[in-house]
């Protein structure tokens, strides 16, 4: 079948079968292979995108689904200024060590300070916690976003 | 990779069409919502329909409706109905704030259903609909007593949540049937809760436990519904316990015997949650605790209906 999606603002026409994942559409179709593909299982978070302004996990999302509709991934995150602040805050907080988890991390505390600009640090906990960081740096993603949060206060 | 076997895809634009394509395909077709059931299993090869029939653009089903009352006007007498869209988003019911005040276990419930990526996707039709014995709205909406709205190609049936599960994944809905809509029956004088243990944030229930009950000016239990997640209680539901505690002041001691209850007539299996023994005290103590916690609500609610 054929689907027409927008990613980061960019249409796509695919052929593709009814059976492909969004997560393989983005990475094996559209070569965009930030968004990382984890346990398949919409557990640990790492596939998460956005679809029509939502973060989803994009392993259980089908990609006949999101024909039609307008996706945005960690590619998309970087403006004409450049990186988004929140990218520049894990660096800055050293929120990241292998990186694995750090896109769906990114895209859901995007969408978590663009929602609520000043959330307390439970706040944060519980929006990152379908997603999973097996280099234990949690401390360091919550004081990123954290961080983040503060810098767009100023 | 998992991958799903092959099959084919279609989108409704109406429930009519929907149906339409549900009876043109028979058996074999499976409505997808959020698809957080059904493509896991889809993938495992547990599910494998011929034909998709994709509803996320019939945004009608996911409507919030509060009919016949006034949640917010204190003393307000008679009875009413809030009616949720089966393709509403866990999300979406979680930031419902009339949910949370005429139904506080929905909140409960939700806060602790799955993760909040996941509660943007997945729907409470077809958490219902799944029929997992471990699914947390199963064991709510019975226990508030919700009547499951079921269309049709002719027309629409109304189930009552407590009759809707056949068992283990399985409901009375029909192969060529929607659910389209729960409807909560509203009294004044009640209030509701639901208390889940799970062995991860996130996880599913190694048990749960729903009550929502309805106090007269003296404490005494007007009316009350019990539901249990996960324990093989027969419809979700604790009906014996329920029997008990309806008519007798909502005391500590009665709080504690209807939980003695629940347990003793709920049926667990021993899994990689726990053993039967555990679950079984889970179900007595979980049933006590939301009783307590919805007795607690009860008696701080505004709308109450007048002394007679």
């Amino acid at each position: 079948m054929e689907i027409t999606v927008t990613v980061n603002g960019q249409e796509h026409t695919c052929e593709i079968e009814p059976r492909l994942l969004l997560v393989h559409l983005l990475r094996d179709e559209l070569g965009l292979t930030g968004t990382h593909w984890g346990c398949d299982t919409s557990n640990c978070g790492a596939c998460t995108v956005w679809m029509d302004q939502v973060p989803v996990k994009s392993c259980t999302v089908l990609a006949a689904m999101a024909d039609g509709r307008h996706v945005r991934t960690v590619e998309g995150l970087e403006g004409p200024a450049g990186l988004d602040p929140l990218q520049l805050s894990f660096m800055s907080c050293h929120g990241l060590q292998c990186g694995f988890c750090t896109p769906g991390m990114l895209l859901t505390a995007r969408w978590l300070l663009d929602h609520n600009p000043d959330p307390s640090d439970r706040e944060i906990r519980e929006a990152i916690s379908g997603q999973t960081c097996r280099c234990t740096g949690y401390e360091n993603i919550v004081a990123a976003i954290r961080h983040a949060a503060q810098q767009a206060q100023q | 990779m998992q991958v799903p076997a092959q099959f084919e895809y279609q989108r409704a634009t109406s429930v009519e069409h929907a149906i339409a394509l549900l009876t043109r395909y028979g058996p074999e077709s499976r409505v997808v919502a959020g698809g957080h059931s059904l493509i896991p299993m889809m993938k495992l090869r547990l599910a494998q329909p011929e034909m998709l029939i994709d509803i996320n653009d019939l945004t009608e089903l996911a409507a919030i409706r509060v009919e016949g009352v006034d949640a917010r006007a204190p003393g307000v007498t008679g009875g009413g109905e809030l009616r949720l869209g089966a393709l509403l988003r866990h999300a979406e019911l979680l930031a419902a704030a009339e949910v949370g005040e005429l139904c506080p276990m929905l909140h409960d419930a939700e806060r602790v259903i799955a993760d909040p990526v996941v509660r943007n996707r997945g729907t409470i039709g077809g958490s219902v609909c799944q029929a997992d014995p471990s699914e947390d709205l199963s064991g709510a909406f019975s226990a508030l007593r919700a009547v499951a709205v079921i269309q049709g190609g002719e027309s629409a049936r109304t189930v009552p949540v407590r009759e809707f599960f056949t068992g283990p994944y399985q409901t009375v809905v029909g192969p060529a049937e929607l659910l389209v809509e729960l409807r909560i029956p509203l009294r004044p004088g009640g209030s509701s809760a639901y208390v889940k243990v799970n062995r991860r944030s996130g996880d599913w229930a190694v048990a749960a436990a729903a009550a929502a009950l309805w106090l007269d000016g003296d404490d005494t239990v007007t009316e009350v519904g019990i539901g249990l997640t996960a324990v093989g209680a027969r419809g979700f539901v604790a009906e014996e316990a329920e029997d008990f505690l309806r008519g007798l002041p909502a005391t500590e001691e009665n709080v504690v015997a209807a939980g003695r209850i629940a347990a003793q007539h709920c049926n667990p299996s021993a899994d990689q949650r726990g053993p039967v023994d555990y679950k079984r005290h889970l179900a007595g103590e979980l049933t006590s605790r939301a009783l307590r916690r919805a007795a607690a609500r009860a008696r701080e609610v505004t709308w109450r209906s007048p002394s007679p």
